[in-house]
């Protein structure tokens, strides 16, 4: 009876699902697509990081979803909407942290997608639109990346955006008006708010659905890029062949043979970004955007962090050309590059320049993210009132050398100057000032300036001065001699080598020196 | 007439195409009616889409097709009390041009340098390098950029750091005893802090001649 029941179950099961394939046709197909043979070599687990950047935006489509319920695209509450998330929705502050960890996976998985296509010759021929289009689709990533950092609307959103602002207006003729454009005010307010929010909830995911569609039905049409191997040339009249017979030879069925790896590497990231999520919890928002409350040090999300670094790096009258230029020829390189190296070689030992390049610029992004988050550059804006001057820079020291210590933290020296290990970067740490620079290039140097040092002569008075340099002159390192200047020697005047009051002799003894108070004289 | 076109339609189609087409149901005249009107329906088409654009452009490109002199205009700062000689303040203000939901973001900060008496120097909040706010540091007598480091003398002047010029400053009046500067806009290396043309009337003297002071 039961046996009976089930069958007919099964029976009326089959009979409702045919009645929708009839009319809808579309299980036949993908099934076919799901099952179609793929080289036995391309079953690798370098051959993850697509699907894996796949499954991460849909993640990032459903997380922003989810997000979208609370979230205010208005200037006057959007912070407050986020912060409301983050303390006052269940769960609220989890689904940020997913969305913002998912979107620097996406952007880290989609980078190592590219190098790996990019190594393993995959963008040649035929698969050179393939290319194209996963460039057109880092773009998109990088510009949700962008569009998504200035929805958390703090403050790093709101000068972000001044940034943006700033370098539009460095476009020659229509820079005013791209200005406008961008801002869609005057000002930086909720019109640009509610531009950056279509761009990443509606124009961007949209370009996004349809450039993936796009991309996977290529590699379903073209085939996955079967495993380089040395001296296996790619030649447009008889490549699709080679590939075909070798598909015929030793292919497998993708699902499940080659996809079991894509499945497992993805359900790996999914849990990683949770991890992330949870451990580390969401990103922001920083200070309110308030354009009045400027105590604040501006800085980009982690994947543009590098262009941070480049942007305060670059030399000033070189500065626009290369902002307005260098995309230009990036862009256009990584779109040509599959017409121009569309044949040949596919195998990473037999392209030694790739390798080269590769490397280069993975290093490169490498070196200057780690400056954009350490900012060497920029001066540390409370480091005249919060770092002390070493104690033993002061032990044993006249009290004009001592003043002159006063006056090199109430100068705000500090900002840009280390001393001690503690201070600004900008310029060179002071430690061993003294050995460098004379009392002459001493004081030619802080009344005015140079080397990207201001002039200070507006803001010593000349006993100030005189203290200071007093000061700096004590600044020897480890009791190196001090900085002479040679025509001064020539001509017996440079003074006998003393040894600096105060500073410990490599015997050990302090050489605390009676003549101390007789050169202040 | 018809005969002629229809030749050189078909023949632009492929063989399979041709085929399909000119099946015998509908003669050959029929067919090249319907291609006729296709490329008639086309043609409407494309020109109700250009009609169409003209509005959705125009709404688009609405914040640049606007005359910039109209962001401007003359705002109380404050007092000209407010502003010790000698010193450099912060100051800010509302952008003449906001709406209620921009909130704060509709303030705008800016540095007040009263030189002497009714001599002033009002600078812009924004780095000329990429428009972080600068910070007056009034012992050194500098603005400190914090995002490239870019440093400037207390007159506005360029000092070190990635710059390529002073930073930007707005022009000021003093109306009886406040203190006045014509603004409205994001201040950039193309949109300039203060109207090019600013011509200043006080609103408790207009009507009378005082723009020549």
């Amino acid at each position: 009876m039961a046996e009976l029941k089930k069958k007919g179950l099964q029976k009326a099961g089959i009979e409702v699902y045919e009645w929708f394939e009839h009319r809808l046709g579309i299980v036949k197909p993908a099934v076919d697509a799901a099952v179609h043979p793929v080289p036995a070599s391309a079953a690798s687990w370098w051959y993850v990081f697509g699907s894996a950047a796949t499954v991460l935006f849909v993640l990032q489509i459903m997380t922003g979803i989810l997000l979208a319920l609370v979230y205010t695209p208005s200037a006057n509450h959007a912070w407050s909407s986020l912060q409301f998330l983050n303390n006052n929705v269940e769960l609220g502050w989890f689904l940020r942290a997913l969305h913002g960890w998912g979107s620097d996976f996406m952007i880290a998985i989609v980078l190592i997608h590219m190098v790996q296509v990019f190594m393993f010759g995959a963008y040649k021929f035929p698969r050179e639109l393939t290319w194209i289009i996963g460039v057109l689709l880092l773009l998109l990533t990088l510009g949700m990346a962008f569009t998504g950092q200035v929805l958390r609307f703090d403050q790093d959103a709101y000068w972000g955006l001044g940034i943006g602002a700033s370098i539009m207006s460095r476009v020659p003729v229509i820079g005013p008006s791209l200005v406008h454009f961008l801002l869609g005010a005057p000002i930086i307010g909720s019109a640009t708010l509610s531009r950056f929010f279509t761009l990443h909830v509606f124009v961007i995911p949209g370009l996004l659905l349809a450039g993936v569609a796009l991309h996977l039905l290529m590699v379903l049409r073209l085939g996955i890029n079967e495993w380089p191997m040395p001296g296996r040339i790619v030649r447009k009249a008889t490549y699709e062949a080679e590939y075909h017979k070798l598909n015929e030879k030793e292919g497998i069925a993708f699902v499940p043979d080659g996809a079991w790896k894509d499945a497992i590497f993805a359900a790996a990231i999914i849990l990683s970004v949770m991890a992330c999520a949870f451990f580390f919890g969401p990103f922001g928002p920083t200070g309110q955007p308030d354009p009045t409350i400027i105590q604040t040090a501006p800085k980009p999300d982690a994947p543009f962090l590098w262009l941070f670094a480049v942007l305060s790096l670059l030399p000033p009258e070189m500065e626009t050309p290369i902002i307005l230029i260098a995309p230009v020829i990036i862009i256009g390189a990584m779109l040509l590059l599959p017409l121009v190296a569309g044949e040949g070689e596919k195998h990473w030992s037999r392209r030694p320049v790739a390798v080269l390049m590769v490397s280069v610029i993975a290093v490169s992004l490498g070196i200057f993210t780690r400056l954009g988050v350490t900012t060497p550059w920029s001066p540390v804006m409370n480091a005249w009132s919060s770092n002390t001057v070493p104690q033993r820079y002061i032990h044993d020291r006249t009290p004009l050398e001592r003043e002159g210590a006063l006056v090199f933290q109430n100068k705000q020296c500090r900002d840009c100057h280390q001393v001690g290990g503690e201070g600004g970067q900008r310029g060179p740490a002071l430690d061993s000032v003294a050995t460098r620079l004379t009392e002459d290039q001493l004081v030619r140097q802080v009344l005015q300036g140079g080397g990207n040092m201001p002039a200070y002569g507006n803001a010593l008075s000349p006993a100030e001065t005189a203290a200071l340099v007093a000061f700096l002159k004590t600044l020897r390192g480890n009791d190196l001699s001090p900085a002479q200047d040679a025509s001064r020697a020539l001509m017996g005047e440079n003074p006998a080598e003393e040894p600096v009051p105060g500073e410990k002799s490599r015997t050990g003894k302090p050489h605390l020196s009676e003549k101390a108070p007789v050169q202040e004289k | 007439m018809s005969e002629q076109h229809s030749d050189r339609l078909t023949g632009d189609l492929s063989p399979e195409e041709n085929k399909l087409q000119s099946e015998p149901k509908s003669g050959p005249k029929d067919h090249s009616r319907r291609v006729f009107l296709f490329k008639l329906s086309l043609l409407i088409n494309g020109a109700v889409g250009v009609v169409l654009a003209v509005p959705i452009m125009r709404y688009l490109l609405g914040p640049v097709i606007q005359k910039k002199s109209s962001y401007h205009s003359w705002i109380t700062l404050g007092n000209v009390d407010d502003f010790p000689e000698g010193e450099t303040r912060l100051a800010d203000y509302r952008n003449p041009s906001t709406t209620a939901w921009d909130g704060d973001t509709g303030k705008v900060a800016c540095w007040v340098r009263r030189k002497s008496g009714n001599e002033f120097q009002v600078f812009a909040i924004n780095c000329a390098h990429l428009g972080c706010p600068v910070r007056w540091f009034a012992e050194s007598k500098l603005f400190l950029c914090p995002c490239h480091g870019g440093a400037y003398y207390q007159d506005g002047s360029r000092a070190a750091g990635p710059p390529e010029r002073g930073l930007f400053e707005y022009k000021y009046r003093v109306a009886g005893a406040k203190l006045m500067i014509n603004a409205g806009e994001l201040p950039t290396l193309s949109t300039p802090a203060s109207a090019q043309n600013a011509n200043f009337v006080p609103l408790d003297k207009i009507g009378r001649a005082t723009w020549q002071s």
